[in-house]
């Protein structure tokens, strides 16, 4: 079975600045959103208090809501999870209240509501834990786009490549983050692994197309870059999309089957594949097109096929 | 012909044969237990063990086996509502005996157990239980040294009979803890001398001097190395004495980790009472032993709110009478090495054994003082939280009290006991003791506790999504590539094989986003199948013959997923340095797999393709 045709002959980087015209609008669209609505941070980030509990009949989620106003929480967001006979508190971060008198009162409220109130499952983060996540995240993703600039540069010997790489990636988060402030989906730790892990995907698709442009400049030398590029992009099209399907076949499967707790990652996950597939394709090579890529760049001096180092 | 080298056939073979063995533990799957050790770290003997036994089948609660690991009985149910009753049924009776913690006892066999074989621990998210964060206060801790290196300054230009205005530790610089000792010099002070009597003392130290009109200050700054040296100190020493601390708990599987910069997360698997374990947690306890006034009236002091110079006023716990102490220390808590409850003519006691330095001090102290009286002054600190302008204020309270007076009996050095105690003092007051002081004041800022019931549904959860999104990949391959799907197929397998291996072998605790990272793996592993089949395809086209298009296929496809490997593995490295808590674990998971992805698509798909057809002379045409 095969779904394409053996050839295809998709003319990419001539319609490059249309895709620009897109990218730009989905980026300006996501920044906008980030910057208005911005994102639902979970406790991960804000810090506050996050409890599940199963309650032995359908729960009455007003009367939950009372109680816990009743103990002073105002502002608690109560929800079914599940069933309704589970449910999901959230309360805003109260400075200056210890996390063991927290737990004890959201405890008491919810037994006042029904006394067989069981499984109780509590997070309670302290907000300065939230700040300093922040910024150790933003250093992992400074210190992730450094190195992979570096390898990039590295094994094809041209900074070109590297930026088309980097822009393709700082694309892709974007776009999922731009789709979390869309929906307003908890925004949480595993997000962020989420988002991680999609640019290591996105990227490995971009180095899949780099390395085809790397061949196929090793035998024409003297073709228009363009050309090259175009013959790239179409040659591994197949398995770029072949690859995509697959891995989203087990991406919707933690969507679907992955229970609440892998949502957000999942929809991260999801939303970034599809990015990807698409920056890969139309970004990262055009972008190194437009900084002057030709053959010389990638060849300075006779390298050695990667052939000689087969496992 | 195709060819591919014995070796690496036999290797595949042998690292797959021992990945299938490490792997094993891990189908068995868990199941409700309860974890019984001793407080005092003594091994469980097996005569105990059938003694508990014997009562929870006196008490009617069935049970499913029960075996002593590492010292530890380790009793199974087939049920949540057995454990509990069982939990509750051995606290009441076994109290003083037993720390019980729920747990969930893998149902390996007992050959693989035998063997050392293990199944994959699983997260919080997993099994419930309590997590909770601690942030140490790395300011006193810095602050405390200071602290004596400006005692010491104090007593160099006392000696050398240099007068001072004051000694304080203050900060500068801009520096986030304190890391100066400043010293003002009366006005007459001979500044030449009081830099040469202070340059042993304040070793390491910078030093500064500027006049004022009321005299030369002298400042010595703590270099910012010597000051991170000691933050870590203090952070690492923390999570030994946490670690120890935990291990009183009785808790199956711990994990106490540094996060961060100044933060520990520790991982209670089981527990489900946060109150009593953060309660024994939290407390930053230390001992001094110091000697008695004998020659000023306690009671005189404490009725007239005059305390002597050099003394400190307490009052005895156990009497209720004032009691006097020098604020000389003999020995702390820091110079303890082990702290056993025993027994004296008393009644219970605490058995103490010091380091020899402390050793000796004692030592002499005691040669000096026979018949003198001396005290334990017990120090506890609790953080306590409150807001001052709308801003988290945490502050520690320390509280001192003498838990113990008494006349020295003979001369002793390194080992002695502490007596007059009840029993459960005794047993508390060794815990406390032998789990160590922690070297600076810790607040807790986080807490998660995890139902067992959601564990389960995580669990539930997880597994599925994984065998579900397996098996539709299983069959997009298999359809779509043919044989070659087949081939790819059992490739998959043996990678998701070899990562549990790898896994359990390290010991990695599995939690919810682990098996969200073996499901991508999965991904990237079928990413390296398509690419190469994709260029056999591709090479087949060209009407190449098949044995050559395969051969091209592979060693086409190598540099693509190497090149893309290695920058998806680049971003994993980040997050595994990086990340915390389940980041890390999603991490640890999708590099290892990128490895285990790379040796199973390259050499054991390699390897079967050649082994089906390699040997063959006329192949006219590739299922693919």
């Amino acid at each position: 079975m095969e779904f394409f045709s053996h050839q295809t002959n998709y003319p990419f980087m001539a319609t490059r600045k249309a895709w620009y015209g897109l990218s730009i609008v989905l980026m300006v669209v996501s920044l906008t959103l980030l910057f208005t609505r911005g994102l639902n941070f979970a406790i991960d980030f804000t810090g506050g208090v996050s409890a599940q509990a199963s309650f032995p009949v359908a729960a009455d989620l007003s009367a939950v809501r009372a109680q816990l106003a009743a103990a002073g929480f105002h502002d608690a967001v109560v929800e079914y999870i599940g069933s309704s006979r589970q449910i999901g508190v959230r309360l805003p971060p109260e400075p200056g209240l210890k996390v063991d008198e927290l737990r004890a009162r959201v405890d008491a409220a919810l037994k006042a509501v029904n006394p067989g109130v069981s499984g109780l499952s509590l997070s309670v983060v302290g907000p300065q834990v939230g700040s300093q996540l922040e910024t150790s995240a933003m250093w992992a993703l400074a210190g992730t786009l450094a190195l992979i600039f570096m390898y990039i540069a590295w094994r094809f010997h041209t900074w070109r490549l590297s930026l088309g790489a980097i822009l393709a990636v700082v694309h892709d988060p974007i776009l999922v983050l731009g789709f979390f402030a869309a929906t307003q989906m908890s925004f949480n730790l595993n997000v962020v692994a989420a988002v991680l892990a999609v640019i290591g995907y996105s990227l490995n698709d971009t180095v899949v197309v780099f390395d085809r442009i790397r061949e196929r400049f090793e035998g024409n030398r003297r073709l228009a870059p363009e050309v090259v590029l175009d013959q790239a992009i179409n040659q591994t099209l197949s398995r770029t999309i072949m690859t995509k399907v697959v891995t989203s076949i087990v991406v919707v499967a933690l969507l679907v089957l992955g229970g609440p707790v892998l949502r957000g990652f999942s929809a991260a996950l999801l939303i970034g594949i599809l990015a990807g597939t698409y920056s890969s394709i139309y970004i990262s090579s055009s972008i190194a097109l437009q900084c002057g890529l030709t053959a010389e760049h990638l060849f300075p001096t006779v390298r050695k096929t990667a052939a000689d180092h087969l496992p | 012909m195709l060819e591919y080298a014995r070796w690496k056939y036999i290797l595949i073979a042998v690292l797959l044969a021992a990945a299938i063995l490490f792997a094993l533990p891990n189908v068995f799957g868990n199941a409700p237990a309860l974890q019984l050790a001793h407080a005092d770290h003594s091994p469980v003997t097996s005569a105990q063990a059938d003694s508990v036994v014997a009562y929870l089948k006196a008490q009617r609660i069935p049970y499913q086996g029960f075996y002593v690991q590492n010292g530890r009985l380790l009793v199974r149910f087939s049920d949540v509502t057995d454990q509990l009753r069982a939990h509750d049924a051995i606290d009441t009776k076994y109290q003083d005996t037993y720390i019980s913690a729920l747990a969930l006892m893998p149902l390996t066999p007992a050959w693989l157990r035998d063997l050392g074989l293990k199944p994959m621990p699983l997260g919080l998210d997993l099994q419930g239980g309590l997590n909770l964060l601690y942030q140490v206060d790395i300011k006193s801790a810095v602050s405390e040294l200071l602290q004596t290196y400006s005692q010491d300054a104090g007593r160099a230009l006392a000696e050398a009979g240099i007068p001072t205005d004051g000694i304080s530790v203050v900060t500068t610089g801009g520096s986030a803890v304190p890391n100066t000792v400043r010293i003002v010099l009366a006005p007459k002070a001979d500044v030449a001398a009081a830099q040469r009597a202070l340059t042993r003392p304040l070793q390491g130290l910078t030093f500064t001097a500027r006049s004022t009109s009321s005299g030369t200050v002298l400042e010595a700054v703590m270099p910012q190395s010597q000051l991170r040296l000691r933050e870590n100190y203090a952070i690492e020493q923390s999570i030994t004495t946490l670690r120890n601390r935990v291990n009183q708990l009785g808790v199956s599987e711990p994990i106490v980790q540094r996060q961060g910069n100044d933060r520990i997360d520790v991982q209670l698997p089981g527990i489900q009472n946060p109150a009593e374990a953060a309660n024994l947690l939290g407390q930053v306890a230390t001992l001094q032993f110091r000697l008695n006034d004998m020659e000023n009236n306690p009671l005189e002091a404490q009725q007239t709110g005059n305390v002597p110079l050099g003394d400190q006023l307490f009052t005895d716990t156990s009497s209720g009478f004032p009691v006097l102490l020098k604020r000389e220390v003999i020995a702390t808590g820091d110079e303890l090495t082990d702290a056993t409850v025993g027994e004296s003519t008393q009644g219970p006691a605490v058995n103490i054994t010091l380091d020899s330095r402390a050793g000796e001090n004692m030592l002499r102290t005691t040669k000096a003082n026979v018949g003198k009286q001396m005290g334990v002054v017990l120090i506890t600190k609790h953080s306590v939280t409150s807001v001052v302008n709308g801003k988290k204020i945490i502050r520690y309270v320390t509280k001192e009290k003498v838990i113990n007076d008494a006349t020295i009996q003979g001369v002793f050095s390194d080992r002695f006991q502490i007596t007059g105690l009840t029993l459960g003092e005794a047993q508390d007051l060794a815990i406390l003791l032998r789990s160590g002081s922690l070297p600076a004041p810790i607040a807790q800022v986080g807490e998660q506790i995890i139902g067992p019931s959601l564990g389960r549904q995580n669990i539930k959860w997880g597994i599925t999504a994984l065998v579900i999104g397996m098996l539709g990949v299983l069959a997009f391959m298999a359809i779509y590539y043919k044989v070659f799907g087949l081939v790819a197929d059992l490739v998959l397998i043996a990678n998701v094989v070899l990562l549990a291996a790898l896994l359990s072998m390290m010991h990695a605790s599995l939690s919810l986003p682990g098996i969200a990272g073996i499901i991508l793996t999965v991904g990237i592993a079928v990413d390296a199948n398509v690419l190469i089949y994709e260029r056999v395809r591709e090479e087949l086209r060209k009407g190449v013959s098949p044995q050559a298009a395969i051969r091209a296929g592979f060693e086409k496809a190598f540099s693509a997923i190497l090149d893309s490997n290695i920058t998806t593995g680049i971003a994993g490295l980040v997050l595994w340095i990086f990340g915390t808590g389940a980041i890390r674990g999603f991490a640890v998971v999708l590099v290892l797999g990128i490895a285990t992805s790379m040796f199973t698509s390259l050499m054991g798909s390699r390897a079967l393709v050649t082994l089906m057809y390699g040997g063959r002379k006329k192949l006219v045409k590739l299922h693919i």
